[in-house]
């Protein structure tokens, strides 16, 4: 039950990635290191989820907060790399209706 | 045909660190109970859901987490309770529901989620709340020829995607 991240910047922005299970324990840390990067004007910020097994609303909801700052400077948020499980959860909330995930977004599918 | 279920009680500290724990023992049980990976994964998520609600509302000053399991021969029963404050059961199930795609960003709340993913990873979900919030949850076995029948219990409210 812990989480890992590191993150790497690159060309566009800053990319994070996430090991382990984002829960009501974890997400505090994962909140810590995303919100400031997405405070920062114009520009991306890719949340890699390759290695997360296990993701619930806590963890949804900090994605909802660095969609919100993103988008108030100007900057982009992405999600990659999610497995069926992880999907399934973006897309029974609707999230995956906001947030770019792989390259996709289901803008007003529903 | 007498049944008597087996019951896993166990109570934890109102504390984010504790709801692990709880997940994970439910993951042992319903693994023990013959449940597919992706129903223990949603009975984790909701179990993990209601443990989180009693951290986040149910106390000013710390508490308990009581958490039931019943193993029934239709399925598990889930229940979690907590003896802090009560809510309006009827007010809150108007306001769950998923994010809506067409809201600006801006006005996207980043709470309210947790009930909404209770009800839809699970087959059936009671909230009352007299001393306290309980949450009691369902998840049925399926069996073959039993989970397709209009008249079965998973008709209900069932949404799989």
């Amino acid at each position: 039950m812990n989480l890992t991240l590191q993150t790497k910047e690159t060309e566009a922005g800053t990319r994070v990635m996430v090991e382990g299970e984002i829960d009501a324990y974890t997400a505090p840390e994962l909140r810590e290191t995303l919100i400031p990067l997405t405070e920062k004007q114009n520009t991306e910020v890719v949340v890699d989820l390759a290695n997360v097994e296990y993701i619930d609303s806590t963890g949804l909801g900090i994605f909802i907060g660095a969609l919100k700052s993103a988008h108030s400077n100007g900057s982009e948020l992405a999600i990659t790399g999610v497995n069926e499980r992880v999907h399934r959860l973006f897309s029974i909330t609707g999230l995956d209706e906001v947030i770019d995930i792989d390259g996709e977004r289901r803008e007003g599918a529903k | 045909m007498v049944n008597t279920a087996d019951v896993v009680e166990m109570t934890v500290p109102s504390k984010a660190e504790y709801v692990g724990v709880v997940r994970l023992t439910v993951s042992g049980i319903a693994n023990r109970a013959g449940f597919s990976y992706d129903d223990i994964e949603d009975m984790k998520i909701a179990v993990a859901e209601a443990c989180t609600n009693v951290v986040d509302h149910a106390y000013s000053n710390g508490g308990t987490i009581k958490f039931s399991c019943s193993i029934e021969e239709e399925g598990l029963k889930l229940v979690v309770s907590d003896d802090g404050q009560s809510v309006d059961v009827v007010q809150l199930r108007e306001e769950i529901g998923p994010v809506d795609g067409q809201d600006p960003v801006g006005e996207l709340k980043e709470g309210g989620l947790g009930l909404f993913l209770i009800e839809s990873l699970m087959d059936e979900v009671e909230i009352s709340s007299e001393a306290g919030v309980a949450i009691v949850m369902k998840k049925f076995l399926q069996r073959d020829g039993v989970e397709e029948n209009a008249d079965g219990p998973r008709s209900a409210d069932k949404q799989k995607q």
